[in-house]
């Protein structure tokens, strides 16, 4: 049995069954176990004081923000290449997750600006790229709602999402060259010296564990909505047929 | 006599529905095949799949590439250009002559150069059928070709098939008027699909 | 293939708001600001370049649902499915087309409409080189998107609202190499960077858009 077998409708929403609640317990835990230590058991950074907190929320849901888009770009690869209605329709209910990612880290990125640099917004070019992500979830999600014929939708906002991403790493670069800006080095990084100190270190990658559980949970839920969705249309459909 | 088409058990869908399934037929050099059926039940798609503009869900249909001369409701002529304009543009696309025969074939010479838009609706779907004729494909498939024709265009144009069958050409034509061409039709009512009647249906992922 | 072009060329002239219509606008817009930013040739002079490139851009943008929205409704797009020319041609001659009747003009106006705004000397010759290396992927993006929105019914604001996006990067090198040509600073990289973007809009998005088309026909 290939594993292509678990993308099957049917079979998809007998194996997600069991797994939202399992996913969901898990994100609740995991989620609050790093923002309690996060916020009360962590002591504040010598320069920033306790506004750097918000990167328990900043950091994970920025993350989530090019996650959710990268898992649409492969979502609509496996809808091109394959045909699985499964996988469009997961990209489908991606998108609003991912947008809202972007909008709470575009928030949390003004909450925190504003006493570090004294301003909400500046055009630098993490906060720029990521006003050009979130334009980019809005034509996505605009794309789906516009067109009626499923497999129509799926196809141009899988077309869409291909071009998108390429231009979305273009203009990542553009912006760079466009403007050097005040945002500090990644958080996290492969590099020890770039890291944050490990006090912080530990509950930031227990929140984003939470984040990433979070997400995979929403993404379940909302795509089993859209199956449903689906199943309802072409019920309805066949009733027409007679 | 060579078959030109081959349609074998086709499944055509519009909108994600199965509308025709299990149709077959098949068109010989010199054929001409008149498609009937009521309102709505298929032709149109069964014509657009047969021309390549929309897949198919199931079945299979051999044809010589790029034998296929496909016109619709939508003649797809402009306006601001004029008769002939419109006729050369074609004839330069598909890189065969004979606009000046077109033109002859129906009655469009005394217009050539006034522009499209100020004939009327009869002469304009005159014009958009005599672009067959510059196309120099040798299967016409034809969706109503002869709404708001008059009595003599109608003629007209049943001279410009018969001419283009004895040329060893074939046509698909859906029509519900008489023709008067010697040519089998084919009824598409037998072949509406029924929910449940096949492989390769409609969304049978999700039920 | 040739003919296509031209056929478009000409429905373009003939039909009235080819040149003229984009032109317009992007006087008005040029008008528009300085009526917003005050008049002061100092300020003007500076973001001169950005202005020309914005209002360039914007006109551009008005004429994109026409590249493929008629021949769709007239059933033109159809015939031109089953013709012996690749989609792919077709979607690149239009968008060429469309570049010659709303790109090409925007291009030579540019310096008339860079005086009104106080441009420096110097900036006029890379502010038109700099237009007329990204308004050809202007114009193909455009087109891109236009293939995405064509069966819509009212796709012109799904249209923009894809499109504007993706210019963010021809947008960006663009006013780049103006503004530095203006001031006089070093601008190759921009400019390869430019070019870059361009050829390869030029090179891929034919293949999408044409793929988009097919979608949308069936």
């Amino acid at each position: 049995m290939s594993i292509w077998e678990y993308a099957n409708p049917l079979k998809f929403m007998g194996w997600t069954a069991p797994l939202v609640p399992v996913l969901s317990v898990l994100a609740a835990v995991a989620l609050s176990v790093g923002l309690i230590w996060g916020y009360f058991f962590t002591p504040d950074d010598y320069r920033m004081g306790a506004s750097v907190k918000i990167i328990y929320i900043h950091v994970p849901s920025a993350m989530m923000a090019i996650n959710a888009w990268a898992m649409m770009l492969v979502a609509s690869l496996i809808w091109i290449v394959r045909r699985h209605h499964v996988s469009a329709l997961a990209a489908k209910a991606a998108a609003p997750i991912g947008m809202v990612m972007t909008v709470i880290a575009l928030i949390t990125g003004a909450i925190w600006g504003q006493p570090m640099w004294g301003t909400w917004w500046a055009w630098d070019p993490r906060l720029t790229s990521f006003l050009i992500l979130f334009l980019f979830y809005i034509g996505y999600m605009a794309m789906w709602a516009a067109i009626e014929n499923p497999d129509t939708a799926a196809d141009l906002t899988s077309v869409l999402c291909l071009v998108g991403s390429v231009f979305a790493i273009l203009s990542r670069y553009a912006v760079n060259f466009w403007n050097q800006g005040l945002h500090q080095g990644a958080s996290l990084s492969m590099d020890a010296e770039e890291n944050v100190a490990d006090v912080f270190w530990v509950p930031l990658l227990v929140a984003i564990a939470g984040f990433v559980l979070l997400f995979v949970a929403l993404v379940l839920v909302r795509t089993r909505t859209e199956i449903r969705a689906r199943r309802l249309h072409a019920i309805v459909a066949r009733e027409r047929m007679g | 006599m060579t078959s030109l088409l081959e349609v074998q058990d086709l499944t055509v869908q519009r909108g994600g529905v199965a509308v025709l399934a299990g149709v077959s037929l098949s068109l010989a050099e010199g054929e001409a095949l008149i498609l009937r059926g009521p309102n709505g039940s298929g032709k149109t798609t069964l014509l657009r799949t047969i021309a390549g503009l929309q897949p198919s869900s199931a079945g299979r249909i051999s044809v010589v590439p790029e034998a296929i001369a496909y016109a619709a409701h939508a003649d797809g002529v402009k306006s601001v250009l004029t008769v002939v304009e419109n006729l050369r543009f074609w004839s330069g696309i598909y890189g065969a002559g004979g606009v000046e025969e077109a033109l002859e074939t129906f009655e469009l010479e005394g217009l050539a150069d006034r522009p499209a838009g100020a004939l009327s609706a009869g002469q304009k779907r005159r014009l958009g059928l005599s672009r067959l004729l510059v196309t120099g494909r040798s299967i016409w498939v034809l969706d109503e070709p002869t709404v708001s024709l008059d009595r003599a265009a109608v003629a007209m144009f049943a001279g410009a098939v018969r001419a283009h069958l004895a040329a060893g050409g074939a046509a698909l034509i859906a029509t519900h008027i008489d023709l008067g061409l010697e040519a089998r039709t084919f009824d598409v009512a037998p072949y509406k699909a029924r929910a449940g009647s096949g492989e390769g249906e409609f969304d049978e992922a999700f039920l | 293939m040739i003919r296509l072009l031209l056929r478009d060329i000409v429905l373009a002239v003939r039909a009235g708001g080819g040149f003229g219509l984009g032109l317009a606008f992007f006087l008005i817009v040029t008008v528009l600001v300085p009526f917003g930013v005050g008049p002061e040739a100092d300020l003007l002079s500076r973001i001169a370049p950005g202005i020309l490139w914005v209002g360039a851009l914007l006109s551009c943008l008005l004429s994109l649902d026409r590249i493929f929205q008629l021949d769709f409704e007239d059933g033109t797009l159809d015939l031109l499915a089953t013709a012996p020319i690749p989609m792919e041609g077709v979607v690149a001659v239009k968008a060429l087309a469309h570049w010659l009747t709303t790109g090409l003009p925007l291009v030579l106006a540019a310096p008339v409409f860079g005086v009104l705004l106080n441009l420096p000397g110097p900036g006029y010759v890379w502010l038109v080189a700099s237009l007329a290396l990204g308004t050809p992927a202007l114009s193909m993006i455009g087109a891109f998107g236009a293939a995405l929105t064509v069966g819509l019914k009212r796709g012109g604001l799904l249209l923009s609202l894809l499109v504007l996006p993706l210019y963010v990067p021809t947008l960006i090198y663009g006013t780049e190499v103006a503004r530095r040509g203006a001031e006089g600073l070093d601008l190759g990289a921009p400019i390869a960077l430019l070019a870059g973007i361009t050829l390869a809009a030029l090179a891929l998005l034919p293949f999408a858009a044409a793929a988009a088309i097919r979608v949308n026909l069936r």
